[in-house]
């Protein structure tokens, strides 16, 4: 048997942090009741920012910083155009993805226009060279800080159930005292921070620079991943490592002889293929939160 | 300060809506062309009136917005009736393909039967790709936004796995498919311009949808079913089947621009044949307000902004991707506008105890 067994586990996890991230701030904004179709964009900028930062100030963790801080900024706007306005949830997130693209690719022309991109600093595997417990910093705070603290919190917490029941009944929620549109603002601003982190792992851990096509649809993968996972942070977690099992398998079948005369392409679409089919499954009849897609105002 | 809904609105009040968007757009849009170095307002005529003062601009910015006609037509006949479907990009990659093979492996039919046959190819691409989300939508009800999306990637990836394996340029090696047979060509409208006969096609499905949607009871059950769905229903009108129908052909228009696209334009398949028509085509509906004739005037304007952003790149050193800030920034202002019109703020002073 020589199939890499441990190669395959450990790029599973390492493929799958981006999105566990993202899919769980995802489920954070989801659970408020908004959909943000701009977490491709989010993340995009997380990515740059973090990247830009990081190649400025020589420090990696600055770099995540930044990215956090433009992931907020990125789910205040959203939040302003949805929560404050109710503009619709759909055209509101595309247009902020359009905006967060077109803004860190234009400032990427700016500053490194002369064509050679900029390698910056960043994170280092924990424990190199002992399998597949080598993994980023990153990839272990989102498997063994990140999932049990946000479970805990949507489960247990007073801002958990608040947000919660501002995501299912608002006019209820209200009417309990609870401030709707300020519980919305903060998970906008807690997602955009997650997904935007998502994306910084990408240029802090991963690459270490930043290209154009970086993020490449894996936003639209963890909006699949959050009804496959029925908003619960678990089930999300584990739809994102089948993901990160799919790109993983994908990538090692790729370089062995039986598979060389299937298409690359065919290959990387795989895994986009995969969470289709599993959305098809196990996506339907799912419940969605209660005032998803619904802007809320006091009658 | 509380926030009322207005009980009347004047007519003048979404006309001067928009025009704020416009002008806080500007406000906005000017820092990082300062960045840039360059002076916003020159910034501004060369991205809105330069392109139009030539001959061939104005045949560059017609060129520019064909694409967009298509797929944002595409996008609003899907919006109007309540199908999100935000995978236009992928069903335009989907009819460019299929408009290749009918290209690549039929090269001698001549023009009068391979425009048709390629066109036709096109349409029947793109509702192929709209089919499995539309098809998932009606029969297991999952959320065919999230499907479309999924979708579009796998476009791209099938484009570029065509083009680099079987497709391949036999001349240069290249990643970029031979040319047509020479009956594939949609042609130049005028002496001069490049624009080609796919805008006319353009065109004739603008003033069509606009017919269908305004004056027929097709478009009557469409709009019903968009906006009150409940209320449609129990009038009898069969809502998920209208919804399964207008995805398809939803999916067919972006099909077909793909086709028009790279029959009038490129005569070959390359991996960048679109530079996101799909996704501006939801800029391009939604700014105009999901009808036909507002899908035609915004699209003449970012093809304007277009072409004026590949001129600013050359003149200012502007990057083109400014363009795409201005168009977004456009969308999200005019959208948060005229949500925010129904409303006026009321001051309330505190009465004393």
């Amino acid at each position: 048997m020589d199939f890499p067994l441990i190669a395959v586990l450990a790029a599973t996890l390492t493929i799958a942090t981006p999105l566990v991230w993202a899919a769980l701030g995802a489920v954070v904004n989801e659970r408020a009741g908004i959909m943000n179709l701009g977490i491709e964009g989010t993340m995009y900028a997380g990515a740059f920012v973090g990247f830009l930062a990081a190649a400025y100030s020589g420090s990696a963790l600055l770099g995540l910083v930044a990215a956090i801080v433009a992931g907020m900024i990125a789910g205040a706007l959203m939040a302003l155009l949805t929560v404050t306005l109710g503009v619709n949830q759909h055209v509101a997130g595309i247009g902020v993805t359009l905006l967060l693209i077109a803004a860190s690719e234009f400032t990427n022309r700016l500053l490194f226009s002369s064509g050679s991109q900029a390698v910056t600093a960043k994170f280092e595997r924990l424990f190199a060279g002992t399998g597949f417990v080598a993994q980023y910093p990153m990839t272990y705070f989102a498997f063994l800080v990140l999932a049990p603290a946000l479970w805990w919190v949507l489960r247990s917490s007073g801002f958990g159930l608040r947000l919660r029941a501002v995501g299912e009944n608002p006019e209820a929620s209200d009417a309990a005292g609870i401030p709707v549109a300020r519980t919305r603002y903060a998970a906008l601003m807690i997602g955009g921070a997650l997904m935007a982190t998502g994306g910084a792992f990408l240029t802090l851990s991963l690459l270490g620079t930043f290209t154009l096509d970086i993020v490449s649809g894996r936003g639209w993968i963890c909006i699949a991943l959050v009804i496959f996972g029925r908003w619960k942070v678990w089930p999300v977690v584990g739809g994102a490592l089948l993901f990160g099992l799919a790109d993983a398998l994908q990538l090692q079948l790729a370089i062995t002889p039986l598979f060389g005369a299937v298409p690359n392409e065919l290959m990387i679409a795989f895994p986009y293929l995969v969470v289709i089919a599993a959305l098809t499954i196990w996506g339907r009849g799912v419940r969605y939160p209660g005032s998803y897609l619904t802007p809320y105002r006091r009658a | 300060m509380r926030i009322l809904l207005r009980a009347s609105e004047s007519r003048w009040l979404a006309p001067t809506a928009v025009l704020g968007a416009a002008i806080l757009t500007l406000l906005l849009t000017a820092a990082p062309i300062r960045l840039a170095g360059a002076n916003p307002l020159a910034a501004y005529e060369r991205y809105v009136v330069t392109p139009l003062t030539t001959f061939t601009g104005v045949g560059e910015v017609l060129l520019a917005c064909t694409p967009l006609i298509f797929t944002g037509l595409a996008v609003a006949i899907a919006f109007r009736v309540g199908y999100f479907n935000i995978g236009a990009e992928g069903q335009f990659l989907a009819g460019t393909v299929a408009a290749t093979i009918a290209g690549l492996y039929l090269p001698d039919l001549p023009g009068p039967l391979a425009l048709p046959l390629a066109l036709s190819a096109g349409a029947l691409g793109g509702a192929l790709w709209a089919f499995g989300p539309a098809w998932l939508k009606r029969h297991a009800n999952i959320d065919e936004v999230v499907t479309t999306l999924l979708l579009n990637p796998v476009a791209l990836l099938l484009v570029q796995g065509l083009l680099n394996g079987p497709w391949r340029n036999s001349e240069t090696g290249f990643p970029d498919s031979d040319r047509y047979g020479a009956g594939y060509d949609l042609a130049p409208l005028v002496d001069g311009w490049r624009v080609h006969w796919g805008l006319v096609i353009a065109l004739v499905l603008v003033i069509a949808t606009g017919i269908i949607m305004a004056f027929t009871p097709l478009g009557l059950r469409l709009r019903a079913a968009g906006q009150a769905p409940r209320a449609a229903r129990f009038s009898g009108i069969q809502v998920a089947s209208l919804k399964w129908r207008c995805a398809l052909v939803s999916g067919a228009v972006a099909g077909l621009g793909g086709a028009s696209q790279v029959l009038g334009v490129q005569h070959q398949l390359t991996a960048s044949v679109s530079t996101g028509y799909g996704y501006t085509g939801i800029v391009v509906a939604t700014l105009g307000a999901l009808t036909a004739g507002g899908v035609l005037l915004v699209a003449l304007l970012l093809g304007d902004i277009a072409v004026g952003a590949q001129n600013a790149s050359i003149v200012l050193h502007l990057p083109t991707q400014m363009g795409s800030i201005v168009s977004s920034t456009l969308l999200l202002t005019v959208v948060a506008f005229l949500v925010a019109r129904h409303y006026r703020i009321v001051r309330t002073r505190r009465k004393p105890e």
